[in-house]
């Protein structure tokens, strides 16, 4: 059943002395609980495309829709982690994490309650009544990430939410995205750098190719979810297929995603 | 401490005046009229806390709004940057013909001269809250009201306050001359005429007690700076 539907999506940036048209004919649905992953080449619009997801953006062309009816605000039901995070430097981290709470009008014990669960699940419990300024890049990642798991979102958007962290925290973060969605069962959009982490969190992976941004490919990846799945040969296979198709797109370079 | 005291016998010295007791001389005097120099300090400072507080209360919404709404801030910028430079002190005169000579006119003066250095304060520190920050909480479906609660205001603060700070400079300063001119009591009043009776350790005392007032005014309002910025010091 659809539930989030870009449907011909045209989007331009006017600048001081040109115009850039960042995405242009985009078209996919993302099903109600279904988790997919969005990767791409740097520029094709990725960010773009999120923020017209959350209702940040209107596109200039085309509609982005929600259980059949046009977006045209942010939702409240939407949770959306930015790359910046978005983590304001006057509250606490716990604070910040029930930031979403507090403005969907729970009061400051209940939402400071949900933060700190919410905290302790992205390993952060001790670090409630810090500052970020006090804290390292990837710990600000996961307050962000925190944030967004507290609200009882029923679509989860996120821009390379992870990127900050190093390998195996990186790991054990997507382990408890993963398992986030088992218990929530909402839609997830992720937009990431990372081809093994999008064959890990997505149903289906959406390639994006830039200039404008548009959707390349969709790699179906049923086997997503499925316990140990990154020793699985279907898992190897589905980035591989990815990186073939990355790599016709020229985006590829020793087998990372490039960034121009 | 010690060296302002050393610093402020040696000019006494050098300068020989009157006018100019060096500590030794004028802190006993200080002292012995404290019972005097009481309630005119708590008239001065009541004053001087009520205009602020009036000024600041008014302008801190009105130019966080202005600084956030490109509309307002169209229409009162021009207006702002006209009436901001004219000394709004020399319309005192005018003042104490509206209001008399007693309380009001010295606090309407005051907290309009607060009012248009806060005001400005507030609308450059609106306007350079990080774009990040609110477009994080409007994507929570933030209204506008929340936003001014939970980005602009907070993110205003530190500004606010050093305004605030340097504000009590001028309001004190303000207050003095008012109180000299036109006045019937408060510290101001008690200096000149002090002055003019050519009681000098007692013009010198009322002197101190303004000063202080200043002083304990301003580390007021940095403790509460303090108490309320906390974020900024913990930088990494």
């Amino acid at each position: 059943m659809t539930f989030l539907a870009f449907d011909d999506i045209g989007l331009r940036y006017e600048g001081q002395d040109r115009v850039v048209q960042a995405l242009e004919g985009l078209s996919f649905t993302v099903d109600a609980g279904e988790p997919i992953a969005v990767i791409g080449p740097s520029g094709c619009g990725k960010s773009s495309m999120l923020l017209l997801a959350a209702g940040l953006l209107v596109p200039g062309r085309g509609t982005v829709s929600i259980d059949g009816s046009p977006l045209t605000a942010p939702r409240r039901e939407t949770s959306l982690i930015l790359q910046e995070h978005g983590l304001l430097p006057w509250k606490t981290t716990e604070d910040n994490a029930a930031l979403g709470l507090r403005i969907r009008g729970a009061d400051r014990r209940e939402s400071r309650e949900r933060a700190r669960e919410a905290l302790a699940l992205v390993g952060l419990g001790e670090f409630a009544r810090s500052y970020p300024g006090e804290l390292s890049g990837g710990m600000r990642q996961r307050v962000g990430l925190a944030r967004a798991v507290a609200l009882d979102a029923d679509l989860l958007l996120m821009d390379e939410p992870l990127s900050a962290l190093d390998a195996l925290r990186r790991e054990d973060l997507q382990d408890v995205l993963l398992d986030l969605w088992r218990r929530r069962g909402h839609a997830q959009v992720l937009v990431t750098h990372s081809i093994e982490e999008a064959v890990f969190l997505g149903k289906r992976v959406v390639v994006m190719s830039p200039s404008p941004g548009r959707v390349k490919a969709i790699v179906e990846n049923p086997g997503m979810g499925e316990a140990d799945y990154r020793s699985a040969p279907e898992f190897h296979e589905r980035c591989a297929e990815l990186r073939r198709i990355l790599a016709a797109e020229g985006a590829l370079h020793a087998g990372a995603v490039v960034h121009p | 401490m010690v060296a302002l005291l050393a610093g402020w016998q040696v000019l006494a010295f050098v300068l020989r005046s009157p006018a100019l007791p060096g500590p030794a001389e004028a802190l006993p005097v200080f002292v012995s009229l404290l019972s005097e120099l009481l309630p005119h300090g708590a008239l001065s400072l009541w004053r001087v806390v009520a205009s602020m507080a009036i000024g600041t209360l008014l302008a801190v919404p009105l130019g966080l709004a202005i600084g956030r709404s490109d509309l307002a801030d169209s229409i009162f910028a021009p207006l702002m940057f006209l009436t901001y430079p004219v000394p709004k002190v020399v319309f005192l005169p005018v003042l104490l013909v509206l209001f008399g000579l007693g309380d009001i006119s010295k606090i309407v003066l005051i907290a309009t001269i607060v009012f248009f250095q806060i005001l400005l304060t507030a609308r450059d520190a609106a306007r350079a809250v990080p774009e990040g920050a609110v477009l994080s909480v409007r994507s929570l479906g933030a209204a506008r009201l929340d936003i001014g609660r939970h980005v602009v205001f907070p993110a205003a603060l530190p500004d606010i306050f050093t305004a605030l700070r340097i504000s009590t400079g001028t309001a004190v300063a303000v207050l003095f001359l008012a109180e000299s001119i036109a006045g019937t009591d408060g510290l101001g009043w008690f200096i000149m005429d002090s002055w003019g009776r050519i009681d000098y350790p007692r013009m010198f005392a009322g002197i101190l007690a303004m000063a202080l007032a200043g002083v304990v005014l301003y580390e007021v309002i940095e403790l509460a700076e303090r108490a309320t910025t906390r974020w900024r010091r913990t930088a990494r």
